[in-house]
Order: structure tokens, then C-alpha cells, then sequence
């Protein structure tokens, strides 16, 4: 199931003395099985961007294309369900969604209101709560008794037990600890590759967008500023630099280096391990690859 | 989803009505709701509406702000105008057709009492318009004071209007934000049947609940690690400061009151 | 090394509800003038640590004293008034209506003069270069803003001590690096005491001092190099090892040779080009 935005404005609190602009002209394709990244400063759109890719949002002008369903702007859109079965969401802070008496019934809530049978969801809760690296135990537990990061993996475990063909996470790691941030987007990641679920990634983090995604997409006042693989978006960190955002700390430190030693290394490194060898390779050889 | 409050909210511009102290303001809503009672003739209703329309434009805010605050409460308005039109029966018989019957004393309740409703609901929002909600808090304070001395908590009950002010838009955010969330997990909360929607309001209202708690609890903990414990030995940031204006509009409100006991009918 | 402005002499302390100790025979001092971080993953008994200096919890045992007054139920308003404290969720803590008044809700509260108030917000927020949002609404702040208010309206109040209570941990990486940014300026300027709690190794990194906390217990203690050569042993614990010091290792293990493992890009770079660029 591709998604696609075309060429879609939203203006908030519209017709209002309240009106505000939030994104204009934004067009970007979400193919099936992509890793898709969104970057940009808060404020710059991504959030608005991101409600549209399951009709929490409908554009004020242009369309929007999930699977073979048209949302178009200035039309009156109903049977949403479907779509929202298709596009899982995982907000920032998703334990704040929690509200059942016991977990099970919490990650079966989403499953059972897309009409999954009682059992079915119960089943799909068990798969879930294993796949966020939690244990079966946990299920007849109150969620509120949790520990915070356990509550976070319960909350994705619901969104996971809809079996969404695509997912987009706004921030998914915010306020964890390292190792909780790398279990977490691992887990993603994870799904990603075995599953072939879409994902699309919010993020301040230069780091998660050039490990994980396959494509990134800048956000910048509103607008798509820059579309590109990660190797072709921090190839010219200064597009980055001149818009306030950071590149990853590999891609910082290489720069770093390159100026030191007045040398181009030849490609941009986005790992710690390629620039390792590329470094190593040039103070043996002397030239750079 | 809920963005398209604008009714009653604080309009920034520089005028008389924005410079002057909380209470005179507080003050002089409260004498203009008992003496909008006084008005019985044109001649008074006439001179209530000059007054009214006056202060309107001494605030300074742009009139669609004011007709875009009132419109919900407008159809109150016309509602009151047709209750007493259709079922005030005095005076002479001015239209008939078929059962409907129209008095001239109905016409006449009917006017006066919507115009003193539409002269209500815009002389209190223009204390809201002009006056922050931080400021209408402060002026109740000063304006309650003696009460402490009958042990009424003036300072706690201040203290915490001005607190529910501060997170009203938090909440709104949050709210707007688990209604999202709940949403995207295949809640309707915009259509389908009632049943279905007042079941949707569970999986809201539980976790605002939680969250709201426990924003009470770490704010708590905050004031007090800021020194906070109550209102005893506390000084006031805020001064409110009472100017000529002040008093001159209250005057000028005591000669509008004087003028309609002259012309009551 | 100033005098210790902080002393903990065996602290423990047990929630109610709780079986182990959140803190286990804590000891240590922070002295006046530095930055100490106290890093730990979540559950480490690191906020508690940071609960008990304020006096918003007692210690089960052991005794805590702030500038010489040992904090008890009688002194823990005196203590109050030497330890600002910083938190989390920078909107769980911004009482006042607009920035000014948060600013000044510690002064109303510690019965500061009107006359004087208005002063010392003004300098306060000057002092965290926010003085052109006196009026400003918290919710049109970023919480970058909003946690640099919370440091002005503990600065307003002339403490001797800064406690951050994981205050970046909630913040996008802009509002982090303006508030390390704010509190490395104070430290160093006006030699405020800073002590603060975090998983941002990035922060700790800034620090003077480091005391890694692990179940409760002081695991280790050193200067941001010393605690950085743990490097593995880190991540065990949770945590993470600063970029700088990764790429060090890396480095090393692919038989480049370096004298140690360092904790600034420039630092590292630095001695890439002295002992390589003649090859």
C-alpha cells in the first residue's frame, strides 16, 4: 500500500482570526515497505504532515492518497476506519493513551474496534507483548502499574496488535534512557525488515534517520525543503547546517577531520565503522579512497 | 478538533478599557447588571445602549471580534425576543394569522428584554475582551480581601483560577492530542451513532484523568520546592493601580444610573 | 576545589510501597563552584537523589546537610531557599500565567518586596536571555523556553545550589543544547554550585565531576575522562559512551595509535594531525 501526499496545504482554526498556515504544497510518496524519515525543527510541519498520513488530517487544499482511498480537501469524508486500520500511529509520549484495566484489554482495544473477534485480538496481544520485549505475564497486569518505559512498550504493543501495513512513529524514543531508546528503535527497525511494514519516522535524531531510513524528507517553515537518501541528504551537510539542523555526529566528526587535514575522504560516512576504515585506510595509504 | 474557541477571549489593544484597574472594571459590570433592571422606556433603553455602544468603542477591539463573541449567544437573544413576542398578551391586537396572535405589549416586552440580554452579554465581554483572565483573578482578590477576615480562603480560591487559567491550554492540547490517538485506534468521536460516541468519551476521559493527576501532583511538588506554603507571608507581584480614569468611569456610570431614574417611566 | 556545600553522610532511603532500597548507603560531597552530573538509567535511584536534597523526602537513614544546616522537617524551608531545582516536565512546573509571573512566584512566595521583585525577574530572565518574553504565555513557549524560565525563577532567588532534575530529558535537541548552553554560562561566570541529574551523556560530559549510580548505589566516581574509559562497562549499565570516545576506540582497534581515548571531537582530531599528517 503506497501513501501520497500532493501538493497538500493545512491551515489550523481555518476561516478564524485564528488562522494559521502549517504546511503548503507538501508532496511526498510513502511506498509500501519503505523506511521513510522525517526531519525538521519543531514547528517546521512534521507533526501536521504525519496526522495526514491516516486522515486525522484533512488538507485544506490538494489530496491524499492512502492505498486506493482519495481524501481530497473540501469534501466531506466519512468510513475512515479502514484507513486508520491500514496506517498505525505511535504518538509522542504514547503511554498517555493507556486507559484499560489491564493491559490485555488495552492492547486489544485498537484490534476490536477494526471489528477483530474477541480471540483473535487476545491472540494478537499475546504476539504483540512478546515483540515489544515484554512478558505474557505483564498482560493481566494494570497498565498503570507499570514502570514508564514498560507503559511506552504496552502502548506500542497496541498499535502493533491492529497489524497495520503501515506505521509512523512521531518520536518514538522521547525521555527514554539510551539503552531503551536502541531497544525501541531496534524493534521497529526489526519489523521493518522481517515484516515489510512501511515506517515512517519523526525525528530530531540526524543519528536514527541516517541508520535506519532509506529515504529522508526535510521539513523546513512548512515545506519539503530537501528529499534524498540518507547518502545524498548529509553529502552537503551545509543545506543542513544553513537550516539550523544538525547532521549526525559521524558525518560533524568527518568534516572535522577533512578541514584538519585539508583531504576529502571521497564519500560521506554514516556509520562510526565506515568512517573508521575510511580514516584508518587514508593515515595508512595517505590518499583517500 | 478543538480549536474554534474564540468566545469570550482577551483581545491585546491599547485603550482606556485595557489600561484601567481590574476592580474599577469588576465594579462597574456589577452596577451595570443592577441598572440595566432600571431601564423600562425608550428613553432609558436608549440611553443604556448609547453607554453601551460608547464603551464598545472606547475598547478599541476591531468589531468582528465583538459580533464573532457574540454570535453563539445571539440566537439566545432572538429566542428571548419570540418568547415574549408570541406570549405577552397585552396592550392592542397589531397581527393576527390564524392562531398566532401578536400584541403591541408583546412587541414591546419582546424588544426591551432581548436588547437588555444583547446589552448584558456585551458589556461582560468587554471585560473579558479587555481585561486578562490573570487580572480579572487579581481584581477578585483585592475585591474579596475583607472577606479573610471571616476566614474565607480568597488567597487559595485566587491562586487556584489562576492556575486552572494557565493549564486550560495545556488541557485543551492534551485532550486534543489523546482524541488523536484514540482516533488513529479506530475510536469515532466525529460520527456514527450516539450510542457509540458517548462510549468513545471513556477512553478520553480516563486518560486526561490520569495525566491531569499527575500533572497536580508534580506541581505541587514544584511550588513547594519553590517555597510555596500558602498564602500567609506572601507579597503580591501584581500591583494594581487605581487612576483618575478609574474613578471617572465609575462616575460616569453613577450619572447614566442618575439619568435613568429621572426618565424611568 | 571549593569547600563541600554538600554533604551526604550514608544515605538510604525505601518507598512504602517498595522492598529494596531506591538509595543504598549513599556518600558524597559536591563542593562549591563545581558541576557535578549524576548519571544512571532510568530506575537507578537517581531522582530520588535528587528529591532528598530539597527536602520534598526524608532520608530512611543517614543525615544530609546543605551549607552547613542539616536538613530536618525544622530547617528544610531554609534549605529550600539555598537549592533551586529544575524539573522534567517543563510544563508541570510553569505556575505563573505569563513568563514574569512565573519568574516571580518565588519571590511572592519567600515575601520579597514588590518594589524590589520587579528587579530581580527582570535580571533573572536577563541572566537566561529571555528578558523580551516578560508577557509571553507559556503554551507559545518551546520548552527549551520554558525549562530557561524554570532557571530564571530559581535564579531569582539567589540560591547557592542548581539542581536539574533530568531537565533535557523531555526537550528537542535545540532547547537541549540551549539550556547546557544557559547552565554551563552560569557555572562558569557566576560560579553557581550545579548538580545535575541525567542519561544525556552529552551533558554529564560538560560536567566537572561524574557519579555514575547503578541500583541504588554510587558505582563509580571521576572526571568526565576517567568515567568515559569505562566505555563497555557504560553500556551495561545502560548507558552510552560520547561519540568521541567510540570513534577513539574504534580507531584503536583498527591499530591506529592514540595516546588515550578522548572526550571532544577537537581533541581527537587535534591528535590525528600532530601524530599522522607527517606520514
Amino acid at each position: 500500500m503506497d501513501i501520497s501526499l500532493k501538493n497538500v496545504e493545512y491551515r489550523y482554526q481555518n476561516n478564524t482570526p485564528f488562522e494559521r498556515l502549517a504546511i503548503s504544497d507538501v508532496s511526498i510518496n510513502i511506498e509500501s515497505g519503505q523506511y521513510l524519515a522525517i526531519i525538521g525543527h519543531t514547528g517546521s510541519g512534521k507533526s501536521t504532515v504525519l496526522q495526514h498520513l491516516n486522515a486525522l488530517l484533512k488538507p485544506t487544499k490538494g489530496t491524499v492518497w492512502i492505498g486506493n482511498r482519495e481524501i481530497r480537501a473540501g469534501r466531506k469524508e466519512k468510513n475512515l476506519k479502514e484507513v486508520r486500520q491500514k496506517v498505525g500511529i505511535v504518538f509522542q509520549f504514547p503511554e498517555h493513551q493507556l486507559f484499560e484495566e489491564t493491559v490485555e484489554k488495552d492492547i486489544c482495544f485498537g484490534p476490536q474496534n477494526f471489528g477483530v473477534s474477541e480471540e483473535e485480538a487476545k491472540r494478537r496481544a499475546k504476539e504483540a507483548i512478546k515483540q515489544v520485549g515484554l512478558h505474557e505475564e505483564i498482560l493481566s497486569k494494570s497498565p498503570f502499574d507499570l514502570s514508564g518505559g514498560q507503559m511506552r512498550r504496552v502502548a506500542i504493543a497496541g498499535v502493533l496488535a491492529m497489524e497495520p501495513e503501515c506505521i509512523v512513529l512521531d518520536e518514538p524514543t522521547a525521555g527514554l534512557d539510551p539503552r531503551g531508546r536502541k531497544e525501541i528503535m531496534d524493534l521497529f527497525y526489526r519489523l521493518h525488515r522481517e515484516n515489510h511494514v512501511a515506517t515512517v519516522l519523526v525525528t530530531h535524531s540526524m543519528e536514527d534517520a541516517a541508520r535506519y531510513a532509506d529515504e529522508i524528507v526535510i521539513m523546513h517553515k512548512g515545506r519539503v525543503q530537501k528529499k534524498g537518501t540518507p547518502y545524498e541528504i548529509f553529502s552537503v551537510p551545509e543545506d543542513l547546517l544553513e537550516l539550523g539542523l544538525d547532521v549526525p555526529e559521524v558525518v560533524r566528526f568527518q568534516l572535522k577531520l577533512e578541514k584538519a587535514f585539508n583531504v576529502k575522504f571521497g564519500k560521506i560516512c554514516l556509520t562510526a565503522e565506515e568512517l573508521t576504515d575510511a580514516v584508518a585506510d587514508y593515515l595508512r595509504g595517505g590518499t583517500p579512497k | 478538533m478543538m480549536e474554534k474557541m474564540i468566545f469570550g477571549r482577551y483581545v491585546p489593544a491599547e485603550s482606556i478599557l485595557h489600561r484601567m484597574d481590574p476592580r474599577s472594571k469588576l465594579i462597574i459590570v456589577f452596577l451595570f447588571v443592577c441598572v440595566v433592571f432600571l431601564a423600562n422606556n425608550l428613553w432609558t433603553y436608549a440611553i443604556l445602549t448609547i453607554y453601551t455602544f460608547l464603551m464598545a468603542g472606547l475598547s478599541k477591539i476591531p468589531p468582528r471580534f465583538l459580533i464573532g463573541g457574540l454570535k453563539p449567544v445571539l440566537w439566545l437573544v432572538l429566542f428571548t425576543f419570540f418568547l415574549h413576542l408570541f406570549l405577552t398578551k397585552e396592550g392592542e391586537l397589531i397581527f393576527e394569522l390564524g392562531w398566532l396572535k401578536i400584541y403591541e405589549g408583546g412587541l414591546r416586552q419582546g424588544i426591551f428584554i432581548s436588547m437588555r440580554f444583547f446589552l448584558l452579554i456585551l458589556v461582560t465581554s468587554l471585560l473579558t475582551l479587555t481585561t486578562t483572565p490573570i487580572e480579572i483573578t487579581d481584581g477578585l482578590e483585592h475585591l474579596m480581601g475583607p472577606l479573610k477576615r471571616l476566614k474565607f480562603p480568597v488567597h487559595e480560591l485566587a491562586l487556584m483560577m489562576s492556575i486552572s487559567l494557565r493549564f486550560i491550554p495545556t488541557l485543551m492540547q492534551e485532550t486534543d492530542k489523546i482524541m488523536k490517538a484514540q482516533t488513529a485506534r479506530g475510536v469515532e468521536y466525529t460520527s456514527g451513532p450516539v450510542k457509540d460516541r458517548l462510549k468513545a468519551i471513556v477512553p478520553l476521559l480516563i486518560p486526561l484523568f490520569i495525566s491531569s493527576f499527575k500533572r497536580a501532583e508534580e506541581l505541587a511538588v514544584a511550588m513547594e520546592a519553590r517555597g510555596y506554603r500558602g498564602g500567609e507571608g506572601r507579597t503580591k507581584y501584581r500591583q494594581l493601580h487605581w487612576a483618575a480614569a478609574d474613578t471617572l468611569m465609575i462616575l460616569l456610570l453613577a450619572a447614566v444610573t442618575v439619568l435613568l431614574i429621572l426618565f424611568r417611566g | 576545589m571549593g569547600k563541600p556545600l554538600v554533604v551526604l553522610d550514608n544515605v538510604s532511603y525505601q518507598y512504602d510501597s517498595q522492598e529494596d532500597f531506591a538509595l543504598k548507603n549513599v556518600s558524597m560531597k559536591v563542593y562549591e563552584g563545581e558541576w557535578l552530573a549524576i548519571v544512571g538509567h532510568n530506575g537507578s535511584g537517581k531522582s530520588t537523589l535528587a528529591k532528598l536534597l530539597n527536602g520534598l523526602q526524608f532520608p530512611t537513614e543517614g543525615s544530609i546537610s546543605i551549607n552547613g544546616i542539616t536538613l530536618s522537617e525544622d530547617t528544610v524551608w531554609d534549605v529550600r531557599r539555598q537549592v533551586g531545582m529544575v524539573f522534567q516536565n517543563p510544563d508541570n512546573q510553569f505556575v505563573g500565567t505569563t513568563v514574569q509571573d512565573d519568574v516571580a512566584f518565588g519571590l511572592e512566595n519567600n515575601g520579597v518586596p514588590a518594589k524590589v521583585m520587579g528587579e530581580r525577574v527582570v535580571d533573572a530572565l536577563s541572566r537566561v536571555n529571555m528578558e523580551s518574553f516578560l508577557d509571553q504565555e507559556p503554551h507559545h513557549l518551546s520548552g527549551g523556553q520554558k525549562q530557561r524560565v524554570a532557571i530564571a525563577g530559581v535564579l531569582a532567588l539567589r540560591p547557592s545550589i542548581i539542581i536539574l532534575d533530568e531537565a533535557t530529558s523531555m526537550l528537542d535537541p535545540r532547547g537541549r543544547e540551549e539550556v547546557i548552553e544557559t547552565i554551563m554560562k552560569l557555572q562558569q561566570e557566576e560560579s553557581i554550585t550545579v548538580i545535575s541529574i541525567t542519561h544525556d551523556l552529552e551533558e554529564a560530559a560538560r560536567a566537572n565531576r561524574i557519579l555514575v549510580l547503578n541500583k541504588g548505589e554510587i558505582y563509580r566516581e571521576g572526571t568526565p575522562e576517567e568515567i568515559f574509559q569505562m566505555d563497555e562497562e557504560l553500556v551495561r549499565l545502560g548507558l552510552d559512551i560520547p561519540f568521541p570516545v567510540k570513534m577513539s576506540k574504534q580507531l584503536s582497534e583498527k591499530g591506529v595509535v592514540l595516546s588515550k581515548y578522548y572526550l571532544t571531537e577537537e581533541e581527537l582530531v587535534a591528535e590525528l594531525w600532530t601524530s599522522h599528517s607527517k606520514m
